[in-house]
């Protein structure tokens, strides 16, 4: 079936773009989840065939295929591709903003497997393309929004985390989930200092990983995730400061208690557990009501969970934000 | 008081070469062009603001550190005319601070008060750079000739010593801004670079630097005249 579908789409590579996406909404609108076929990497997702929505003259690397729009995508200005993928907090490579896309080179996302433990029934080690090719590849421009106080729209390329976990069926206990980061000095020269106790870990409760929000990424503006970003599969989290979108994960667990994240493992007092993006708690050392949008010189305010309260106020009803940050 | 100097001493070899200040004036320079054309070339990277913020930062606070190098440096060349570059050192020290606090006040702050008031309070990083500005402020204001005579030597230095408070605030302030990045390598440095200038002007390091100067060890047969005055001169930094 998946051979047939790619020949199938083939005639895309004649379309002109405009004609394609719509075939491509037609498609999944017949075919629904079945038709994505979403291969990515070696298979076929990466030849140049197919597009994705959102393009940049600047962008590189290969191209994604079979990526459908969401209409959960903000329709603001995007951020740029250079700006995306120059300025990084992605300690592993250093602590610049420039350090990431600097020594990023050496790093090899390929191959890659990320093993799913813990609460579950089928826990299991899976080759990246087996996490991602069941699932529909979907374009989702989020804003990303740093605890820094600098904010980006990307036009990121994943699948929506929650329906890819329950492939392992979590069980009753799984009350959070726990994800790990690779471990790779050699390749990752931030990681010979032990200023952080690595890997990255970080975690979100259950509920908010099952968010349709959640995203697990495997691009941005419709190529495969350049290395600086979190290659090849990190996590974005919309409502939340970036820190908690760990990149290049390995490890997926369910867990029964809260686990440990990174940033409050290093510094509690100013790092908790959740991290939503609250304009309302400032961080010790700065406030969080404004934020600078990359490409803008004066600040903006800062939205209360970066302007997705709509979708995830509901899960923190009851709860003291200025407790629980 | 530099023009004074040369008047009274008149011979060449007690000034810098003639062509230490200008190169000297024209590398402060450089920083501030770089952020200029940077600015104007959009080659500040995707953050702008935040890369004027760090350079303008960190030349400060080098040029702030140079400043107090001058003295030990003297003690341990014997070379008296360091002294005299220490004014251009220290007041571009002073100009990179407002750079540094202009680009803050209008283009993190927008120029709203209330919002740099409550930064300066509840921010401790904040309010130590802002301490360290205001320690700042008297020095630059009182680095003229005239000032230099009005408030007399003895009072000038005392006032002075201000510049060591305002090394350590720089320090500070970097040190506090670098901890929630976890990566203290940086301000540590200049921490590093703080203690030896500290300790270098300790009576007994300072006696010990002074031996090393070559003037005193090394040319006893020379007819030269005394040094200025001791009451003259800015030495005691
Ligand atoms: C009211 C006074 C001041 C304010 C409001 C202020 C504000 C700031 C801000 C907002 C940053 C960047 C924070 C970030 O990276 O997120 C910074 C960094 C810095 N500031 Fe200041 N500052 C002040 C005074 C000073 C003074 C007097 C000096 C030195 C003489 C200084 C030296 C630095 C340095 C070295 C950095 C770090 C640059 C880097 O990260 O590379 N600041 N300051």
């Amino acid at each position: 079936m998946l051979i047939k579908q790619s020949e199938d789409f083939k005639a895309s590579e004649v379309t002109p773009e405009s004609i394609y996406r719509e075939r491509r909404r037609f498609m999944q609108g017949t075919l629904g989840i079945a038709s994505g076929a979403a291969l990515l990497g070696g298979a076929g997702l990466l030849s140049p065939s197919a597009r994705a929505i959102a393009t940049d003259p600047d962008a590189k690397g290969e191209e994604l295929r079979y990526v459908i729009e969401s209409e959960l995508s903000t329709d603001e200005e995007l951020t740029s591709y250079d700006d995306i993928t120059r300025y990084n907090n992605f300690y592993e490579f250093g602590t610049d903003k420039g350090d990431p896309k600097k020594h990023s080179r050496r790093f090899k996302p390929r191959p890659w497997s990320v093993s799913f433990s813990g609460e579950c029934e089928k826990p299991g080690v899976l080759d990246l393309d087996d996490v991602i090719n069941p699932h529909q590849l979907e374009e989702r421009i989020y804003r990303l929004r740093c605890v820094e106080a600098w904010s980006m729209v990307i036009p990121w390329v994943g699948v929506p985390l929650g329906p890819v976990l329950e492939r392992f069926r979590p069980t009753s206990k799984a009350k959070y989930v726990a994800f790990t980061s690779v471990l790779r000095p050699d390749e990752m020269p931030g990681q010979k200092r032990s200023f952080i106790d690595w890997p990255y870990v970080e975690g979100l409760r259950i509920d908010e990983a099952m968010h349709p929000l959640t995203l697990l990424t495997v691009g941005l503006y419709g190529r495969v995730l350049p290395n600086q970003n979190g290659a090849p599969i990190r996590l974005v989290v919309p409502w939340k400061y970036g820190f908690k979108s760990i990149k290049s994960v390995v490890s997926i667990a369910f867990t029964e208690d809260e686990p440990p994240t990174t940033w409050n493992i290093e510094n509690a007092r100013e790092y908790g557990f959740y991290s939503n993006v609250n304009p309302e708690v400032d961080h010790p050392r700065w406030s969080q009501k404004r934020e600078r949008r990359i490409g803008f010189f004066s600040k903006r305010e800062t939205l209360m969970f970066n302007g997705y309260a709509d979708q995830v106020a509901h899960l923190y009803e009851g709860m003291d934000l200025a407790k629980y940050y | 008081m530099n023009g004074e100097r040369r008047r009274s001493g008149g011979v060449a070899r007690t000034g810098p070469p003639r062509w230490l200040k200008p190169a000297l004036f024209a590398a402060a320079l450089i920083p501030f062009g770089y952020l200029a054309v940077g600015l104007l070339a959009d080659g500040l990277g995707a953050n702008p603001v935040e890369t004027i913020t760090h350079v303008s930062g960190e030349w400060a606070l080098r040029l702030l550190l140079l400043t107090l190098l001058v003295t030990p440096l003297r003690r341990a060349t014997g070379l008296t005319w360091l002294v005299r570059l220490r004014r251009m050192l220290g007041l571009f020290a002073f100009f990179y601070v407002v750079v540094h606090f202009t680009t803050y006040a209008l283009l993190d702050a927008g120029l709203d008060l209330a919002y740099v008031v409550e930064d300066v309070l509840d921010r401790p990083y904040i309010t130590v750079g802002f301490v360290t500005l205001c320690a700042l402020v008297p020095l630059a204001a009182t680095s003229t000739d005239a000032m230099i005579r009005r408030l007399g030597g003895a009072r000038w230095r005392r006032l002075h010593r201000l510049a060591y408070f305002a090394g350590a605030g720089a320090v500070l302030h970097f040190l506090w801004l670098a901890f929630s990045k976890s990566d203290l390598r940086e301000p540590l440095i200049y921490f590093a670079i703080l203690v030896v200038l500290l300790v270098a002007r300790l009576p007994a390091v300072a006696a010990r630097l002074g031996r090393l100067a070559p003037r005193r060890v090394a040319a006893p047969a020379r007819a030269d005249p005394p040094p200025p005055s001791p009451a003259k001169r800015q030495a005691a930094r």
